[in-house]
């Protein structure tokens, strides 16, 4: 049996093994920050949230999805068919791409490739286009501004993203997760992580996360007092819910993405305590439960004023902190705290 | 690495001026610094024309031979600060009138220059395509400058989209070469172009890659925007596009021939002279009936450029020498006869139509002087500075046994006499009555005119000593 | 397994470009032409060289091409009129298509190789190195003025699309951050005491 996995079919047995498995991890973990979102979300606001099916509402989101399969697909009249409902896979399937590289534990992973950091990068930044397809192929005026809207604005933050990950980069001299967390571990725990070299760029990465996957304070996009839901007006039934599932595993995807560059990964915050996937997760948590309560709590920008933050603000910040990281790593400033790869990993 | 440096400083120098001036301005009081900038930018180029010209010596090649230092290149350069510093000079009256006088002109100006400078010193098929690209990117924005005018509009929109026609031709040709010649670098190229028994591949790229260099210089048969871009940019735009960057490309097409297909001068030297042949008569010929004089001007220097190219077509260092000192004269003559057109308004409206220049001599005496003395240069008579340029040329193809190119370039000269000649005559013996053009009194205009005028007489003394240069600068590149 | 992964990408490639030529709507042609840039990434990754497939994802597909879709899906251009007028030059298009054929089969039907050329081309991959590592030291060492000189034309292209695009609208209002930030209820407010019945 042993050899069995060592051939071409075995081999492809164990990934294929493992695809499973990420997916209904992420399709469990979608489930349930859905639901967190709703109830952080009603807390805030001092509403009870679900708490209808099942035991504190922990069915409805099984409920809501039972309904959404159950429902009739709708096909707005003048609809492209068949980019209609490509869109909402793409949407879907390249959410759950960018998985494939995300580690939770030293080599629990997928693919352990070299240039990981950039493969995320690029995925996530093929996801415009779903939501830019979703509401060409609407063939209505509301989804097609929600999509240009998206379209620019994605794009926009996309590059200050990037740079923010350059200079990461620069300080662990390496783009696969694996190093750049192991580059993180040092004798001082939680302060041996790079949000404290890195201190602005967690915010701004932060801040930036949520507009690359739309979320509110700069869900424009979607703004429904504006554009009814956006990208996503004409969409029901299964696709619908494509779109949504899509939506918030690319949000759990950013959650995990600033656990690995500035949170240490799978490190434990506490020397001498055991590192592990636990402390990954409960850091991916932490950090949705923040995306939930700005989602609570900062009122929508207006279009003008992201477009501003983005081009203005964002981008000359991170420029220069790139700029400054080079230097602050090449020369060994502050003992060296911005260059790793020369203290060795 | 400091060497390398050195070698290129003056680039660095005007790159990092053009950003200096672009922050400053944008951060000051934006187009009101414009004509500062532009006689600061002015100054510069004559200071690195000097510097270039009279200090730096030497031939040297920087940056793994990318970068190439020698008096050819220091020839070329300093025609083209001079050109540009000239055009510049000319332009800034003219543009702050009209409202396109902006901070951006100046440097983009300077950045093409850079551009200009890069492709004159490259010495590797990828410097090659920034030096060209930097160059006419900065060109095809200013020639949309008037951004309200459909014209100027339109020759941006043609100069681009042709501009990047001729780029992908250059590229497919420079991707040709490398293929077979297994290196970018034109030193070697040249060792493969040499030990081959000519490979049609490197043929093939060489073709394309002198079909991408008759863009750019505004050969027959690739002319077909020059009428168009002239017409429509702004003048001064327009006196631009008829000199430096002329001279860049002309000095780089000789550079890439003898550079990196020295060896194999019997490959290109039917091309270079079936082109040189072709602008030479399709420039004369189509210029009769052109009354545009922007448009004349166009078929004008495609008929030049005819002439550079027959001395390029010899193949010798003479005939180097020949283009340099005829692309010199050329923009000289060409500086003088675009402030001329300048100058050329009614009621402060622009003229174009040469009808208008109806009996200029009886009011105007001086100008009408001047311009004569440039028509007649242009024309190649005789006894002005022009006739001595096409002397050279026609001597260097007669010398390397192409007498029917030098035969050829007579009879267009002769047949181009006519439009240059048509000029005059309106000046002198046109009808009298018609409304007058405005007396400009612009100093610098007119300097510039009589400057121009003055050295195409007094220049046949001893060509100011441009021979020598020439000469020395030829001598470097063909070996 | 690589030689099917190519064999995929490549068909894949090939019928991108197609369709990219002869979709009667823009925007299919736009998302043809996405899936031919990633099967090319796909052919870069069989290479090896990973870095420069995750660079021509991000660049190409993630901005250059969403820019595409963008004009496009707004463009009310009549595509079917503009096929309509190309089909008029189609014979001499065909004429120069078919004659650089023919000049293409004479080039390469006689690829010899000279062995100058061989002595003078450049190893394909460095052994000793990580590729990325490789691509650094050749473009920010080797090629270093040619890396500035491309940054200079970005330049230029950035000066150029500004001055031909921007336009600077009096009648526009605009909101200052700074200004707003900075007013105080001193300055924004006034306080009335108002009597009852009398008013103002």
């Amino acid at each position: 049996m042993a050899e069995f996995f060592t051939t071409n079919l075995g081999v492809f047995v164990i990934i294929l093994g493992q695809c499973l498995l990420m997916a209904v991890f992420l399709l469990l973990s979608a489930y349930f920050i859905l639901y967190a979102d709703r109830k952080i979300w009603a807390a805030v606001q001092m509403r009870r949230g679900p708490n209808v099916v099942g035991a504190f509402g922990l069915l409805q989101s099984l409920a809501d999805m039972l309904k959404l399969v159950l429902k009739e697909i709708i096909v707005p009249a003048g609809a492209d068919k068949a980019v209609f409902f490509i869109a909402p896979v793409v949407s879907f399937a390249l959410a759950m791409l960018a998985w494939a590289v995300i580690p939770f534990n030293e080599s629990w992973l997928i693919s352990n490739i070299n240039v990981a950091i950039l493969f995320v990068f690029a995925v996530s930044s093929l996801e415009v286009y779903g939501v830019i397809m979703g509401g060409w192929a609407s063939n209505s005026k509301y989804p097609f501004l929600g999509s240009l809207r998206s379209a620019a604005q994605m794009i926009s933050y996309e590059v200050s993203i990037g740079l923010i990950i350059i200079g990461v980069i620069i300080s662990a001299g390496s783009m696969n997760f694996g190093q750049i967390v192991a580059s993180q571990d040092t004798a001082y725990g939680f302060f041996g992580w790079y949000w404290l070299p890195h201190l602005p760029m967690v915010f701004l990465f932060f801040i930036s996360a949520l507009a690359e996957t739309n979320r509110p304070p700069f869900d424009l996009p979607e703004a429904e007092s504006e554009l009814v839901a956006g990208y996503q007006v004409e969409y029901s039934s299964t696709p619908f819910l494509l779109f949504m599932a899509g939506e918030y595993i690319a949000i759990f995807l950013m959650c995990a993405l600033t656990t690995l560059l500035f949170f240490g990964g799978w490190l434990s915050p506490i020397p001498g305590v055991t590192d592990g996937a636990l402390w990954m997760v409960a850091k991916m948590g932490f950090f949705f439960f923040l995306f939930a309560m700005v989602k609570a709590i900062v009122p929508r920008f207006r279009y003008d004023q992201l477009m501003r933050l983005g081009w203005k603000v964002f981008l000359p910040f991170s420029l220069v902190w790139v700029v400054f990281v080079a230097f602050a790593a090449k020369f060994g400033w502050i003992g060296g705290i911005y260059a790793r790869w020369a203290v060795g990993v | 690495m400091a060497s390398d440096l050195t070698l290129i400083l003056p680039e660095i120098l005007l790159a990092v001026y053009a950003m200096l001036a672009l922050v400053l301005a944008v951060y000051t009081r934006k187009d009101e610094v414009a004509s500062t900038l532009l006689w600061v930018t002015v100054a510069l180029f004559i200071a690195m024309a000097a510097w270039i010209g009279l200090v730096r010596d030497g031939s040297a090649a920087a940056f793994g031979g990318m970068f190439i230092d020698d008096a050819f290149s220091r020839f070329a350069k300093v025609t083209v600060l001079l050109s540009a510093a000239a055009v510049l000079l000319i332009s800034e009256g003219y543009m702050a009138k009209r409202g396109i006088l902006r901070f951006e002109y100046p440097v983009l100006v300077v950045l093409a220059v850079v551009g200009m400078m890069m492709m004159v010193s490259s010495g590797d098929l990828i410097a090659l395509y920034m030096g060209l690209e930097l160059q006419s990117l900065a060109l095809y924005v200013i020639a949309a400058l008037r951004r309200d005018s459909v014209k100027s509009t339109e020759a941006g929109l043609k100069y681009f989209v042709l501009g990047a026609l001729s780029s992908g031709l250059l590229l497919y040709g420079a991707s040709l070469v490398y293929g077979y010649s297994g290196t970018t670098l034109f030193s070697g190229i040249i060792t493969t172009a040499k030990s081959g028994e000519g490979s049609i591949g490197l043929l093939f790229g060489l073709v394309f890659l002198m079909a991408g260099f008759g863009f750019k210089v505004s050969a027959v048969p690739f002319h077909m925007w020059t009428p168009d871009v002239y017409e429509g940019a702004p003048a001064p735009v327009t006196a631009f596009f008829a000199t430096a960057p002329k001279v860049a490309a002309m000095a780089l097409f000789a550079r890439v021939m003898h550079d990196a297909f020295g060896g194999v001068v019997k490959d290109w030297q039917q091309i270079v002279a079936l082109l040189s042949v072709c602008s030479m008569f399709l420039g004369a010929v189509a210029a009769i009936g052109q009354t545009n004089i922007k448009r004349l001007m166009a078929f004008s220097s495609i008929a030049h450029m005819g002439y550079a190219l027959m001395g390029l077509a010899a193949g010798t260092a003479f005939g180097v020498q020949a283009m340099l000192i005829y692309m010199a004269i050329y923009v000289t003559m060409n500086v003088g006869t675009f402030a001329f057109i300048l100058m050329m308004q009614r009621d402060g409206q622009v003229i174009t139509d040469i009808g208008a220049l109806n009996n200029y001599a009886s009011y105007q005496p001086g100008r009408a002087m001047a311009m004569l003395v440039l028509m007649f240069s242009l024309a190649g008579v005789p006894p002005m500075l022009g006739f001595f340029g096409k002397l050279y040329v026609l001597r260097a193809a007669y010398d390397a046994g192409l007498v029917w190119l030098a035969i050829a370039g007579v009879i267009a000269s002769v047949i181009g006499a006519y439009y240059y000649l048509r000029i005059v005559y309106y000046m002198y013996f046109g009808d009298t009555d018609g409304d007058r053009l405005d007396d400009s009194r612009s100093r610098v205009l007119s300097g510039v005119l009589m400057a121009s005028a003055v050295v195409m007489v007094i220049g046949i003394a001893n060509m100011f000593g441009i021979e020598g240069a020439a000469a020395s600068a030829a001598a470097e590149l063909v070996q | 397994m690589s030689v099917f992964a190519f064999y995929l990408f490549a068909i894949s490639v090939i019928t991108g470009g197609l369709f990219t030529v002869i979709s009667r709507n823009p925007v299919h042609s736009v998302l043809w032409l996405i899936l031919s840039f990633l099967s090319a990434a796909g052919l870069f990754v069989l290479l090896g060289a990973e870095f420069v497939a995750m660079l021509l994802i991000i660049v190409y597909v993630g901005a250059v091409a969403v820019l595409f879709l963008f004009v496009v899906m707004m463009l009310d251009v009549d595509f079917a009129e503009l096929k309509a007028e190309m089909a008029r030059y189609l014979p001499l298009a065909l004429l120069v298509g078919v004659v650089i054929l023919m000049q293409f089969a004479l080039a390469f039907g006689v690829w010899e190789s000279n062995a100058a050329a061989e002595s003078l081309r450049a190893q394909a991959v460095p052994v000793d190195r990580h590729n990325t590592e490789a691509l650094g030291l050749i473009l920010y060492d080797q090629y270093f003025l040619l890396f500035q000189l491309a940054g200079l034309i970005l330049l230029v292209a950035m000066i150029g699309a500004i001055v031909l695009t921007l336009r600077h609208r009096e009648d526009v209002k605009r909101q200052d951050v700074l200004a707003q930030i900075y007013r105080d209820p001193a300055a924004a407010m006034e306080l009335k005491d108002v009597k009852p019945g009398q008013g103002l």
